[in-house]
């Protein structure tokens, strides 16, 4: 299973499936993370953790232990 | 009367089109039960309308407290109409809560704002397809250079006539939908009949609010799951989306080109980039810390202390009353005490009002954000937020803007852990307690001062560590998935107005308390039991300080001088240094107390002194930034708990350093040595135990039970 956490910086990713449970996963889902939307992975913080990704064309920013729960092709 | 509830995401501009609507007819307050500002205001030149700002919010799901204050209301108070800001350069997550707006029923006005920066990305939407899509009235704005405005009030009266459309899903779940609604409590408004039995579908956590009693929706939801292989809030919500997708390209007059580079993209190559985001976030801190602490934040604050009232009002009063032949009590009652009570709220208005200013410019700009994108790495270990770090940092030069600071925080957990830690770290105030501890007792010895910095910052970490596990009081963590919104300059009026609510909020928020705590230790402390004015030495506080003060023996500073002390010290932490003065024989002292360094020496060993200027440091700050506390934790019971721990922190940190100190410096062993034992086991237990909490409260049922 290939998650979000290991996608390549700067290559667009399609989302498979979306893991996790209650506000985390409602959350991912409610700012637009869904099931065959596009994600770019564009950096990650100074110290190595949180991620910045554009998703449906605006900046997010969420932990790797998030990007971990979204699983794509 | 008409009520209109705004509702928009975070940073599309809501706060803009509020104010320009509004103007200055705004009031503000708190929704029930919860720390988020409430704001409304009569919309200006319509008649008989108020306008309620519901807050920033992304959906409408039970999770957090934002999202459900919004529904309750929507769902409650049922409002005439919703005013829905859209940024347009932000349409496809932006019309994801426009859509579950028009399930609810209430006609909606869409405020298609942010044209210019929509247009900038070469965006070209048609309104009018867009509202026809969506079965709205939609109105063009950009409304931080005010175009726009008026069309939108023109818009409010047709709009109640247009019919809100709810979008379709796929047949399999039309049809779940349709099994649910039939088992909908009938007493429900028609209008709100199909949304809640899509949260039924949804198994949204408080559907069960809406179903009719002994209706089972599981076999309806458990088909849809199994035909689909997923849950149902997943299946919601991805047709949701992909409906919206098809709306947004109906309403494109042509595509996005999503690979051009925004302003935004290019400040951010910089702003978090990985080797100079960390020296740029220090840089922008030094500047906030220069600004707030080291210059006109302080200096406006002095001056109100200072000159304001020192010299200005304090001396025109009291001759004003002796003028008069007001007696000596009334008028100590009216200038110690009242007008010093009013001097304590106001004086530490300027230095907050620069803070505010501060913080709501960085928030406007964008960066506010990015502070917690780049420390949240650190931060989050001890629970609290990347955006914990300014609360701290203010906290430097006086707590009370410090605790306030903790307002921009949005999960509730790290702002309250913060707003309860703030206050460890040394204020200004407190510096002459150490200064007097450092030079009576260590020489002048500037590691004094340093390892009261250490052990500050030590025990905010530590209480995140601890606090963090306390569910039950300070909630459970939200999850980081956070909008990086657009950099754009800052609006003068946003700016001037938050500024001028978030200081108008704390007067009144916690004048009151601040009032009336700074009279009382100050009538304790100026009359004895037969109500006679004394001096502080022959006073009540006096009395009862000898009688409690067998609690800090065994700190090492039992003598009741220190309790009464520390007890001034709650009306401002500088008083600690006077009281004493006063109470060792001298009318006025310097700000460090050099009078009484010698006295002191005698009567306090340097480990004693040491142990006394630790539990100043840590334990419940003064009344001001009590009610500072207070209005962020939202309840005086909660305001309660978080001084007991303090001072509770205060008492256990204070005995291990005197306890075992005196072990290790002199080979002495008290029996107080105890409490110390205890309380470094309670501490490291506290620490190390997972649910710590958790594990006491069923121990004490099983008890009980």
């Amino acid at each position: 299973m290939v998650t979000l956490k290991e996608a390549a910086f700067g290559t667009e990713v399609k989302v498979k499936r979306i893991g996790g449970e209650g506000p985390v996963r409602r959350r991912l889902m409610d700012m637009g993370i869904t099931k065959g939307c596009t994600i770019v992975v564009n950096k990650v913080a100074p110290l190595g953790d949180p991620l910045e990704v554009t998703v449906r064309g605006y900046e997010l920013s969420l932990r790797k232990s998030e990007a971990a729960l979204i699983e794509i092709e | 009367m008409r009520t209109i509830a705004l509702a928009g995401n975070p940073n599309c501009g809501k706060t803009t089109v509020f104010n320009k609507l509004t103007g200055s007819s705004q009031r503000t307050g708190n929704w029930p039960g919860v720390t988020i500002d409430r704001k409304e205001g009569r919309i200006r030149g319509v008649e008989n309308t108020v306008l309620v700002d519901l807050p920033g919010i992304y959906s409408l799901s039970p999770y957090s407290p934002e999202e459900i204050v919004s529904r309750d209301y929507i769902v409650n108070e049922r409002p005439d109409l919703i005013l829905n800001v859209v940024d347009a350069s932000n349409l496809e997550r932006n019309l994801y809560l426009t859509v579950q707006l028009l399930e609810m029923g209430v006609p909606v006005v869409m405020i298609l704002n942010m044209m210019d920066l929509a247009a900038a990305k070469g965006m070209s939407i048609s309104a009018a397809n867009l509202g026809r899509m969506l079965g709205c009235t939609v109105v063009e704005t950009t409304a931080s250079k005010g175009t726009g405005i008026e069309d939108v009030k023109k818009a409010l009266d047709g709009a109640a006539k247009v019919e809100p459309i709810h979008q379709t899903f796929d047949p399999s779940v039309e049809e779940a939908i349709s099994k649910a609604m039939e088992g909908i409590r009938s007493d429900l408004r028609p209008e709100l009949r199909r949304w809640a039995a899509i949260k039924v579908v949804e198994r949204d956590e408080r559907s069960s609010d809406y179903m009719k009693e002994g209706f089972d929706p599981e076999p309806i939801i458990k088909a849809l799951e199994d035909e689909y292989d997923d849950t149902t809030e997943s299946i919601i919500t991805d047709q949701r989306y992909n409906s919206i997708c098809d709306i947004v390209a109906g309403s494109l007059n042509a595509p996005i080109d999503r690979n051009k580079e925004t302003f935004s993209d290019k400040v951010d190559r910089y702003v978090t980039n990985k080797w100079l985001g960390l020296p740029i976030f220090i840089l922008i801190m030094y500047g906030v810390y220069y600004i707030a602490v080291q210059t006109i934040g302080t200096m406006g604050t002095d001056w109100v202390n200072d000159v304001f009232f020192g010299e200005w009002i304090l001396p025109a009063a009291s001759d004003w009353l002796s003028d008069a032949g007001v007696n000596e009590a009334l008028s100590g009652f009216i200038v110690d005490g009242l007008i010093g009570g009013v001097g304590a709220v106001l004086g530490f208005l300027p230095q907050m009002l620069v803070m505010f200013l501060l913080l709501a410019i960085l928030e406007e700009v964008g960066y506010m954000s990015r502070i917690a994108f780049v420390m949240d790495r650190i931060f989050r270990r001890f629970g609290l937020s990347g955006k914990s770090f300014i609360p701290v940092m203010v906290g430097m030069g006086c707590g009370v803007p410090g605790v306030m600071a903790s307002r921009t925080i949005e999960s509730d957990r790290d702002r309250r852990i913060t707003a309860m830690t703030t206050t460890f770290i040394p204020c200004s105030a407190k510096l002459p307690i150490i200064a007097l501890i450092a030079g009576a007792l260590f020489g002048g010895s500037a590691i004094i001062a340093l390892s009261s910095y250490l052990i500050g910052i030590v025990c905010i970490l530590a209480s995140g560590i601890i606090l963090k596990k306390w569910k039950s009081f300070v909630g459970e963590p939200s999850p980081f998935i956070m909008e990086l919104p657009p950099y754009h300059l800052p609006s003068v009026t946003n700016t001037v107005v938050s500024t001028l609510q978030r200081g108008w909020a704390f007067v009144k928020k916690a004048g009151t308390f601040i009032l009336v705590a700074c009279a009382l230790v100050w009538f304790l402390s100026s009359f004895n039991w037969s109500l006679e004015m004394v001096d502080a030495n022959e006073s009540m506080l006096a009395s009862i300080g000898s009688a409690v003060g067998f609690i800090f023996a065994p700190l090492g500073f039992g003598d009741w001088e220190f309790t009464v002390a520390t007890i001034t010290g709650l009306l401002a932490k500088e008083n600690v240094v006077g009281t004493l003065g006063v109470l060792f024989g001298f009318a006025e002292v310097s700000e460090a107390g050099e009078e009484f360094w010698t006295i002191l020496a005698g009567v306090l060993t340097p480990l004693a002194g040491f142990s006394f200027l630790l539990f100043n440091l840590i334990c419940a700050p003064c009344f001001a930034a009590i009610g500072a506390m207070r209005r962020e934790l939202g309840t005086w019971k909660a305001t309660g708990f978080a001084v007991a721990y303090q001072c509770l922190l205060a008492y256990a940190v204070a005995a291990i350093v005197y306890q075992f100190g005196l072990v290790i410096l002199y080979g002495t062993v008290q029996p107080a040595i105890i409490i110390a034992l205890i309380a470094l086991a309670v501490l490291a237990y506290l620490l190390i135990a997972k649910d710590p909490f958790g594990t006491m409260k069923a121990k004490v049922e099983a008890v009980t039970a």
